[in-house]
This record gives structure tokens, sequence and C-alpha cells, in this order.
């Protein structure tokens, strides 16, 4: 990756998109520690995270989530104990207490009534779901979500981008991936355009969607804009 | 032939049966003790193996080679080179620790890749995430790895310990004192080597097979969504240059 | 500890334990290819045969698995004669170990047999092949290339096993150490030595069988 640079502000939706492979999953992973960054800096609230220092990612860590194209969940514990254990476990909080904001978050993500369920009764919608409420769970002050639903039926997908709507709404700080195009420009604040590495451009949903600065830009607004 | 039924009478004495009930227990306390600590070294040469360190990267090296040594050499050269070597430092040291020592090198080696096989299985995803949740190594181990590998570590481990009580006959070559050996006593005793090493057969076979029946089904209980039987017996036989167990 | 240690001995008989790893190698070929067969009548006759032959098949497994190659073998050797029957050391090995690997062949060989599934054999038929045709060109590759790495897996373990035949005097690797041993006194050199002439023949013949799998068979093993 080269050439990234890139200021959110709270309150803010940022897309990433761009072609297969060019480098948006790899950004969040880094910016979480999953791949060790070998230049650059990730400053957060003015305080730059030192990725080979324990303590300083563990901090940085706890003030963020990051939800996996996967959804990545705790497949020998029932829905409510992925969503509980790391505020529990982690974070030393108090068991009940947890379990009621557990049970309020999987509520406000539609699977009130599938506390007790493993993730291998569940469909790949309500799996993303839970692994939403999972890193609700932490209060991050950041949601990074890496191409949330590109693993997902499409008639499972409106469920995922509802809820995502709604966390936009009340005013989540979210850097998201995605190829979900109409659902980006509905969301977005600002959108980022990579490829190959780096960002090629950056702007306004309807910028960057009716009127792309850079010929890679009007390449790939064009194409996937064909496809509709 | 009919001598050897006029044996049967005098072999199954009180004493006799005493020997070989001796036998059998001789023959489960070494592979107990000797699979037992083998799991233990082998964990830990899993721990070491899984790390990331770069401190423990020379004792990883020996560690690796040591399995990759011991899962190629057959388990009667290394009770041979245990014994000569314990003797040349004390010649007095029991046979059966010989014995024991020598099931623990095996089966260190073989357990520990069951172990790592069964640590590989669960999926990296899942380490991903508790790692993006600042889990930590022993965390992850604990909530994450353990409660599934477990279900995949069982049945070959199981396996391989059935597979080994039939391999500790050999240490009765060396004169450590277990089911085989005493066949070998009572074949001394002038009894028909027909009729004594037929017993000890059926000996084993006893000890054996019910420990056989329960894997299986211990197996077919954990082991679900992983595929018919064919199957797992193929994929086992794959993965560890041949300790398997069938029937 | 009043040892000090002397390859020099050792190495001197190199040829000899080196003649006695050949031994090893015939004798781990024969036992494979008898066992192979008679794994290959157990896996048909399990899979095809009557409810008479299945159970026949069942016990010879279930004996055969479950008690120690080197009890059977010891028996050939030191029970039979008092039925008359009297086994050359080799024989006796030779006979013992085949009839012991046939039984894992056979729940090998059987395994793969039920591997092929209903839809392998409804596209065969689909595509127009008769009966010999589709076991030609798809079941039994299929087959081979299931088996292959467990058949593989065995024929090492074999080639380890066949160190129990020196316990009853054959004089194959093992056996030409336990000789060397008993003659110079150089017991551990000597077995290192052994170990390490083990180690570099399983290597080897491990190297081997992953190259004539993925030329012959298109299979991948895993292989260390």
């Amino acid at each position: 990756m080269r050439d990234i640079s890139l200021t959110v502000e709270q309150g803010e939706v940022i897309s990433l998109i761009g072609p297969s492979g060019s480098g948006k999953s790899t950004l969040l992973r880094a910016i979480v520690g999953l791949t060790r960054p070998t230049s650059g800096e990730v400053i957060l609230d003015g305080v730059p995270i030192n990725y080979s220092s324990r303590r300083s990612l563990r901090e940085a860590r706890n003030r963020m989530a990051i939800v996996f194209q996967q959804y990545n969940l705790f497949q020998n514990m029932t829905v409510l104990r992925n969503v509980t254990v790391t505020p529990i476990k982690i974070r030393k909080r108090d068991r009940r207490e947890v379990e009621q904001e557990a049970a309020h978050l999987l509520d406000k993500v539609g699977l009130a009534d599938k506390h007790h369920a493993h993730p291998d009764e569940l469909s790949g919608g309500q799996q993303q779901r839970v692994a939403i409420a999972r890193a609700l769970a932490l209060k991050p002050e950041i949601l990074l979500l890496d191409e949330v639903t590109s693993a997902l039926d499409p008639e499972l997908v409106n469920d995922v981008l509802d809820t995502i709507r709604v966390l936009a709404s009340d005013g989540m700080t979210m850097l998201i991936v995605s190829h979900e195009m109409a659902f980006v420009r509905e969301v977005s604040t600002r959108v980022v355009m990579m490829d190959k590495g780096s960002m090629v451009e950056e702007g306004e949903p309807s910028e960057i969607f009716n009127a792309p600065k850079t010929s890679r830009a009007r390449e790939f607004v064009g194409k996937i804009l064909r496809h509709r | 032939m009919q001598s050897l039924l006029n044996q049967i009478p005098s072999f199954f004495t009180y004493y006799n049966v005493m020997l070989l009930l001796w036998g059998i227990g001789s023959t489960v306390l070494l592979t107990a003790a000797g699979c037992g600590a083998g799991f233990v070294f082998g964990a830990l040469i899993v721990l070491v193996r899984i790390t990331k360190t770069i401190w423990l990267l020379p004792i990883k090296i020996v560690v690796i080679t040591y399995v990759e040594f011991f899962r190629r050499i057959p388990f009667l050269v290394i009770l041979y080179l245990v014994l000569f070597a314990a003797h040349a430092v004390d010649p007095t040291l029991s046979l059966f620790g010989v014995a024991v020592v020598s099931v623990c090198l095996l089966a260190t080696a073989y357990l520990s890749e069951i172990i790592r096989a069964a640590i590989e299985s669960v999926q990296r995803p899942q380490i991903e995430a508790a790692d993006s949740m600042n889990f930590g190594f022993w965390r992850t181990i604990y909530e994450v790895v353990l409660p599934q590998a477990w279900k995949v570590l069982l049945p070959p481990a199981t396996a391989f310990v059935i597979m080994f009580i039939k391999d500790t006959s050999l240490a009765s070559q060396i004169g450590v004192i277990e089911l085989m050996f005493t066949g070998k006593i009572l074949a001394n005793r002038s009894f028909s080597g027909l009729l004594v090493y037929s017993v000890i057969l059926i000996c084993y076979f006893v000890l054996s097979y019910p420990l056989s029946r329960l894997a299986a089904w211990m197996e077919r209980r954990l082991a679900a969504p992983t595929g018919t039987e064919s199957q797992r017996i193929l994929r086992t036989s794959a993965g560890f240059a041949g300790y398997q167990s069938y029937g | 500890m009043n040892y000090t240690l002397q390859f020099g001995v050792v190495f001197r008989q190199l040829p000899y334990l080196l003649g006695g790893a050949l031994i090893t190698l015939e004798l781990a070929f024969i036992i494979f290819w008898g066992g192979a067969l008679i794994g290959l009548l157990g896996a048909v006759g399990k899979t095809f045969g009557g409810p008479k032959t299945r159970r026949l098949v069942n016990v010879y497994v279930a004996f055969f698995t479950n008690t120690p190659a080197f009890v059977q073998v010891y028996f050939l050797f030191n029970g039979l004669p008092d039925a008359g029957i009297l086994l050359s050391p080799f024989s006796a090995a030779v006979i013992g170990l085949t009839v012991n690997s046939g039984a894992y062949l056979t729940e090998i060989q059987r395994a793969g047999f039920a591997s092929v599934r209903r839809t392998e054999l409804d596209a065969a038929e689909a595509l127009g092949m008769n009966l010999g045709q589709s076991v030609r060109y798809v079941i039994l590759p299929h087959i081979m290339r299931t088996i292959y790495p467990p058949l593989a897996n065995f024929f090492i373990w074999i080639l380890l096993g066949t160190s129990m035949a020196a316990l009853i005097g054959v004089e194959e690797l093992t056996g030409r150490a336990v000789n060397i041993s008993a003659s110079t006194l150089r017991s551990i050199e000597v077995f290192i030595v052994v170990a390490g002439i083990y180690i570099v023949l399983t290597l080897i013949a491990t190297a081997v069988l992953y190259v004539v799998g993925r030329i012959f068979f298109r299979v991948r093993m895993r292989v260390l």
C-alpha cells in the first residue's frame, strides 16, 4: 500500500470502494493491528498507535471494533456469550450489566429470540448481525466494517444494511469497506476510492459517483453503474 | 493337540492367572504412564511451536527436529537406545523405567503432531476476531481454541494410545515384565507355546477390543459434521505416518 | 559415566548395516503387497459379499487389529512348532506381518470403496459409460487418489514395523544392529547410527511416495 492519507472525524461514515485487491480490507486490518504496518502512522485522537508495543496496541484496540466479512463468530459459544465474552472477560465488567446491555443490543439488531442459539444454527445474515452486536458491545469510538455483506445471500443483505443505517443515523463513526454501491452512496459522508494499494480519489458521494475527477475513478464508477 | 488340551487345567492355575493379570496391569500402567507423560510434553512442544516470539526460535528448531526424528524411528530401536544409554550411566536403573521413558519419547513426538493438528483445526478467522478484541494468547487458547480443539484431538489421540498398548509387547524383549513377558515366563515353564501365546493373544484382544469400540463410539458422538466413517479412516491414516486403529 | 562414544567401530560396519537396510526394504515390500492383496480381497468381501462373508472379514479385521503384531509373529515362530509347523524366522515374520497388515489394509481399501459417491456413478451413467468404462475412468481413479495417502503412510509404518523381526532372528537392519551391539559392545553408537539409517530410509521412502503420488495419481499429500 502506498500514499494512504485519510482523516476521519467523529460521526463520519467513510466508505472505501474499489476493485478487489486494491487494499481496502488490508487497510482496515492494518488499523486494527492484524497486519503490521511497515511504514506510516495511524493516529487516534492525536495519539499515534505504536503497533510494536503491546500496551499501545491494546489501548488502541479498546477504542475500536471490527466486523469481518466471514463474521468470525466463536463457534463454541452461544450468541449471547459471543457478545458478552469480551466485555466480561477482557474488560472485566460486571456480568449482569453486560448481559443486560447485550440483550438490548441483540434486540436492536433484530435477534431478540436467539440468545441461546449457536452460530451454526443461524443464517449468514443473522450471524453477521451477531457480529455487529458483538462489536457494539465493546462501545467502540470507531467501527470498522470489512465487506460485511459480501458473503451473504442477496435476500439477507438488506437486514444487515438496515442495521448499519441505524448505526449511522445514531452518529457512530464508521469506516466501511463495501461493494454495495447504492448503500455506500446513501449512507456515507465521504467516499474514498482505492486501487492497487493507493487512494485514487476522495470526496462526497455525489462527487465520486456523478462526477469523478480521475480517469481511474471514472473507469471504475462507469463499470459499476453499467452493472446496475 | 491332545497334549495341548491336557495342559489346559494345569495352565489355568490361580498363580498363573494372577501372573497374567499382573502382566495386563503392568502393560496398562506402562502405556498410561508413557502416553500420559508424552501428552504433557507433546502439549508443551505445541505451545513452543505456536508462539511467535523470536526468542524461542532455537528451541523451536530443536523441538521440530526432535518430532521429525522420533516419528521415524521404530519403537524397538528407541527401546534399545534408551536401555543402553541408561545403563551406561547407571546399570541399576529399572527396566520398567527404561520402557516408560521409551514410550514417552515416542508418544511425545506423535502426540505433539496430533495436538498441533487439533489446535490448527480451529479456524484462523476466529483467532483473528479474538486478537482484534484484545484477547491475548492464553485467553484465546482457553476460551476459543481448547473448547473446539479437544473434539478434534480425542479420536486420534485415543487411537494412538490404544495402538501403543499393543506395541508395549516389544518391551518384553528387554526384560520388562508386561503381558508378553509373562507369556514368555509361562512358555519357559514348559507349557506349550501354542497354548501360551494363544492365551496371550486373547488377553491383548480383551484389553484392546473394548477400548477400540469405546473410541469408535466416542468418535461417532463427537465428529458429527466431519463426514462419514470411511472418510475419517482415510483422513486419520493419511496424516500421521501410520498410527491408526480400526475395528 | 565411564563411557566414551566411539563411532569408528560402527562406521566400519556400515556396509553390513546397509545390507540390513536392504533386507528391511525387501521385507516391507513383500509385506505391503501381500497385505494389500489380502486387503483387497477383504474389502471386496466386505463391500460386495453376503452376510457370512462380511462377518468373516469383520472377525479377521477385529482380531488382527486388536492384537499386537509382535505377538502374532512370535506365535507363528514359537507357538506353531508345537503343532508341528516349523517356520524360519524370515517366513514367520513375513507371514505374520502380512496377515497383520492385511487387516489394516482391508479397512483402508474398504473405506476407499465406500468413498465413491452415488453422484459419481450417476454422472458416469449420464455420460453414457457402461459398467466397465465407469469403473476404469471414474471409480478406479477416484479410489486410487483417495487411498493413496493412507496407503503411503501405511507403507512407512510397515517399514518401521519390520524391526520386530529382529526379535525372532531375522537379520534386517535392527537385527544386524543387535549383532554388532553384542559383538563390539558399542551398543549406544550402533543404535544411534541405526536410528539415523531408519530416519534416512523413511525420508527417502516418503519423498519417493510423494513424487509418485504427484505424478501418477495427482495427489498432493502432507509430507512432513
